[in-house]
């Protein structure tokens, strides 16, 4: 398949939409997990979003897309240091993937044939500037999951192995998507993503002959298809890429702290990062509207993505968190 | 004689060769025998070399890489070239002991790369027991050979695909179609958006396959019936007022299609579809519906179930071995192997002056890792032990559940009454998944205590198999009265619970015995010993208390 999907064209999935573009519009929101039923659209919309996001600006050939020649790493063994565009890397993750091809490691091929000690840098390389997708991640072995914890936290990469002692930075956006009847997610991991969505199948009738319509008119005849979607998805990076320029204007006044703190507290999530990640998406959702200051209507919009999956699980609830979020909300914000 | 699955089978694998990559490809459930050879000798239809897979194949074999055997061999870098490289039939054996990661890295390749098909060749036994889901719904189809007896299998009579292959691209998508399709998927409670695509893809393939160019209400039929059968989660809701709740008509006002010809598609009566899907529908699978109660009747294999950790876990001294691209190399051993023959190797080399590694040099890392246990609570469901007890085993499946994250359990639920046990919840760490069965436990009927302990030790050998730690919890009040072939006999229950007792004891298998009664029954005292298993008594045990004893005897 030459060009994905356009983003544009996904029916419905409003929630898993507007999540993927409030990452791109402030990276350090972390990422998003997508959670729900086979067959719903999760793969296609994070390739999708890739292919609609602006290209970056990085060193030529440098292994962790350098953004300028000072921060390219020594073992790169780059002799010159042009800038070329290149488009927003993303990365698949594997499952079976090994810890050497996540982290690099010693480059053995060339360690056995000529003899010398070189790294071979991994996935984590790869994907600095850019995103990590990882399909069924609530399969993904332990171990794969710890690495992946200390390096999302501190953006940085080390490596200290096999002789070896690298470090180079690793900043990403954690991309995830599962099944939750297949297996549930680490706490620890869950905690990490920024927002969550549960995403279904659509249960319009309408909605499901449109995305089959389609879908079919794309797989037909994807060219023409790209043409009619083009303009959208153009639009929609534009917006993207205006919302980051605003993105540090946004005013934040203290009643807006204040429902943050009041809705997390009511919600009983552990630790402060709800808070944080419920500000940031709020000023992402802000600047994307155009809006001037975070305001009430942002943050209700945003809260049961930004919170649902960091309330404590009680296995005898048997409503969903974003039942709970949804109506806390109501009462905290009125 | 022809069988009608037989007929099905083979319109299925005409419409894959028309367009493989297309439809994904089919999942074949058969034993192995004349019959299933039967099947794959008319794969050669499909015009696409075939690849055949196992589901312990590396990921070097599959997805290409370093061939470090080869590269020290040859003193230069060889790379191999995966299977997933060039378009393929990839045949894919015993599809059902597919490990998770597998299905998912399969998924992926056919997601990213569009030229494959997959021909999954499912063997499994029982209903738990089948191809990973990840697969079986990125296939069109699925065939059931089983119980077809070998003389109602002719060659097909089918048109030849090959001159339908040539057809198929002009045979265009209606937009009544589309809708009719879809409807009917809904109404059949099949959720997955990919489901409609291949029945649309096999609709046309259909059309194809019998030289039209335009769909007619047969092809619609035909493809509803062959995708749909074996997705069906429900029956359509209307059956009883048939008039009532039609799907939505098709839309005539809306003419974006240019073509004339399709005129007779406008209206295809419903029920000729309903029927069309009914008629492929698997034996029995009413059954599995009503019980479940839900709108999805997904059954995950329990995932994480088949880890058998060699790569993490309490390193153990390397060994000599091969690096198949899941093994990890222990490179200080391997030079250590290889330092000794350094002068000798350099002297028959022609070049010097290099390290000088065989293969048989190369070491890999090991590791010890304790495998996940597995917790089967075997739960008496009879009418004696009160229907409260019920809600407080419950209560505890879910609390135990709760602390897997830190404890790395799984749990299973048997559930004995009446005059049999059943498995009602298969090892799984999903609370998902278990609350949804939990909540349909029903209760009621005599205590078949031996049925319950012969599941429960099935299932624990079944575990075994695939490398957990099963331990077993006994949930009842021990008045067995049902033998384990079904009759009312107190006399002989109680004996055949013993000696089922004893296999356990001799199989291995940790337990605990909870007496739920309220005096304390000294049958079952007996039976724990003869089990080797600790005797609770706990009269007026509550969720909380249940779990934190099951908890403490099994971990003592």
């Amino acid at each position: 398949m030459t060009h994905p999907f356009p983003f544009s064209a996904i029916v419905g999935q409003d929630d898993m939409k507007l999540a993927m573009i409030l990452t791109a519009i402030d990276p350090k929101l972390g990422g998003v997990l997508v959670f729900g039923d086979r067959g719903t659209g999760k793969s296609t919309a994070v390739r999708a979003l890739a292919a609609l996001l602006p290209p970056i600006q990085a060193v030529h050939g440098c292994p962790v897309n350098a953004a300028n020649p000072a921060d390219v790493p020594d073992w790169a063994g780059l002799e010159t240091h042009e800038m070329a565009e290149r488009p927003t890397p993303v990365v698949d993750l594997p499952l079976g993937v090994t810890e050497d091809r996540v982290t690099g490691a010693l480059d053995i091929e060339r360690a056995l044939t000529q003899g010398e000690k070189a790294f071979q840098p991994g996935l984590l390389a790869q994907a600095n500037r850019g995103y990590l997708y990882i399909d069924e991640v609530n399969l993904l072995e332990d171990h794969i999951v710890d690495l992946l914890l200390d390096v999302a936290q501190s953006g940085e990469n080390v490596v200290e192995r096999e002789g070896l002692s690298i470090r180079h930075p690793a900043r990403f956006v954690l991309v995830g998507s599962g099944n939750p009847e297949e297996g549930e997610l680490r706490p620890q991991l869950l905690d990490r993503f920024g927002l969550s969505v549960e995403v279904r199948s659509p249960n319009n009738i309408d909605d499901r002959i449109e995305v089959i319509k389609r879908r079919d008119a794309y797989e037909t005849d994807a060219a023409k298809f790209l043409r009619k979607w083009g303009k959208e998805d153009t639009r929609l990076r534009d917006r993207i890429l205006t919302a980051r320029g605003f993105l540090g204007d946004i005013e934040t006044r203290n009643p807006a702290l204040r429902d943050c703190a009041e809705l997390c507290m009511a919600l009983g999530a552990d630790g402060l990062r709800g808070e944080l990640t419920l500000l940031r998406a709020g000023r992402a959702l802000a600047a994307f509207d155009g809006a001037k200051s975070l305001g009430r209507a942002q943050l209700r919009r945003v809260a049961p993505l930004a919170l649902s999956h960091r309330l404590r699980r009680d296995p005898l609830d048997e409503a969903g968190s974003a039942t709970r979020v949804a109506r806390t909300v109501t009462e905290v914000l009125g | 004689m022809t069988a009608p699955r037989w007929d099905a089978a083979q319109l299925a694998l005409a419409l894959l060769s028309i367009d493989p990559v297309g439809l994904g490809g089919i999942v074949v459930r058969a034993r192995v025998g004349p019959v299933r050879d039967a099947f794959l000798a008319e794969l050669g239809s499909i015009h696409l070399p075939c690849r055949r897979i196992h589901p312990d194949i590396s990921d070097e074999a599959l997805f290409g890489g370093l061939d470090l055997s080869a590269t020290l061999t040859a003193q230069k870098v060889v790379f191999s070239r995966g299977l997933m490289y060039e378009p393929a039939a990839i045949v894919l054996t015993m599809a059902e002991r597919t490990a998770p990661t597998l299905a998912a890295k399969l998924a992926q390749a056919i997601d990213d790369i569009p030229h494959f098909t997959l021909v999954a060749l499912d063997e499994g036994t029982d209903a738990d027991e089948r191809c990973p889901p990840a697969l079986s719904e990125r296939t069109a189809f699925r065939a059931d050979l089983d119980g077809i007896g070998r003389m109602q299998t002719p060659p097909s009579d089918l048109p030849d695909p090959a001159v339908a292959r040539a057809l198929y691209p002009r045979v265009p998508a209606t937009s009544q179609a589309i809708e009719a399709l879809t409807a009917l998927a809904a109404r059949y409670g099949v959720d997955s958006l990919r489901a409609p695509l291949f029945a649309l893809r096999a609709a046309r393939a259909h059309a194809a396959l019998f030289g039209r160019v335009s769909l007619v209400s047969d092809d619609i039929a035909a493809a509803a019936g062959l995708v749909y059968g074996h997705r069906a989660t429900q029956m359509p809701t209307d059956e009883d007022e048939p008039q009532d709740d039609p799907p939505p008509p098709p839309d005539q006002d809306e003419a974006d299609s240019p073509q004339g010809q399709d005129d007779d598609i406008l209206d295809i009566p419903p029920e000729m579809l309903i029927e069309a899907v009914r008629a492929m529908l698997p034996e029995g699978m009413l059954e599995t519906l009503v019980p479940a109660g839900t709108a999805r009747g997904a059954r995950g294999s329990g995932a994480g179930a088949r880890r058998k950790g060699n790569r993490r876990g309490r390193p153990l001294p390397s060994r000599p071995g091969r690096l198949d691209g899941r093994a990890r190399i222990d490179l200080v051993a391997t030079l250590r192997a290889a330092a000794p023959w350094q002068p000798l190797r350099r002297k028959l080399s022609a070049r010097k002056h290099r390290l000088l590694i065989h293969p048989s040099d190369i070491h890999v890392k090991r590791y010890e890792d304790r495998s996940d246990r597995l917790l089967i609570f075997t739960v008496d469901a009879s009418g004696s032990a009160a229907l409260a007890r019920l809600a407080e085993a419950k209560g505890a499946v879910e609390l135990l559940l709760a602390q897997a994250y830190a404890r790395r359990d799984h749990v299973a639920l048997i559930a004995f009454r009446g005059d049999g046990a059943q498995l009602l919840l298969p090892p799984t760490r999903s609370l998902v998944q278990t609350k949804r069965r939990l909540a349909a436990l029903p209760g009621g009927g005599g205590t078949p205590l031996a049925a319950g302990l012969q599941a429960a030790g099935e299932l624990a050998d079944h575990a075994r198999g695939h490398g957990l730690s099963p331990a077993i919890a006994v949930l009842t009040d021990g008045r067995a009265n049902i033998a384990l072939d079904g009759r009312a006999d107190r006399v002989r229950a109680a004996e055949d619970a013993v000696r089922l007792g004893r296999w356990l004891r001799g199989s291995g298998v940790p337990g605990v015995v909870l007496d739920m009664g309220n005096r304390p029954a000294r049958q079952l005292a007996e039976l724990a010993a003869q089990m080797g298993a600790r005797y609770l008594p706990m009269p007026r045990a509550d969720a909380g208390r249940l779990s934190a004893a099951v908890g403490a005897a099994l971990d003592g």
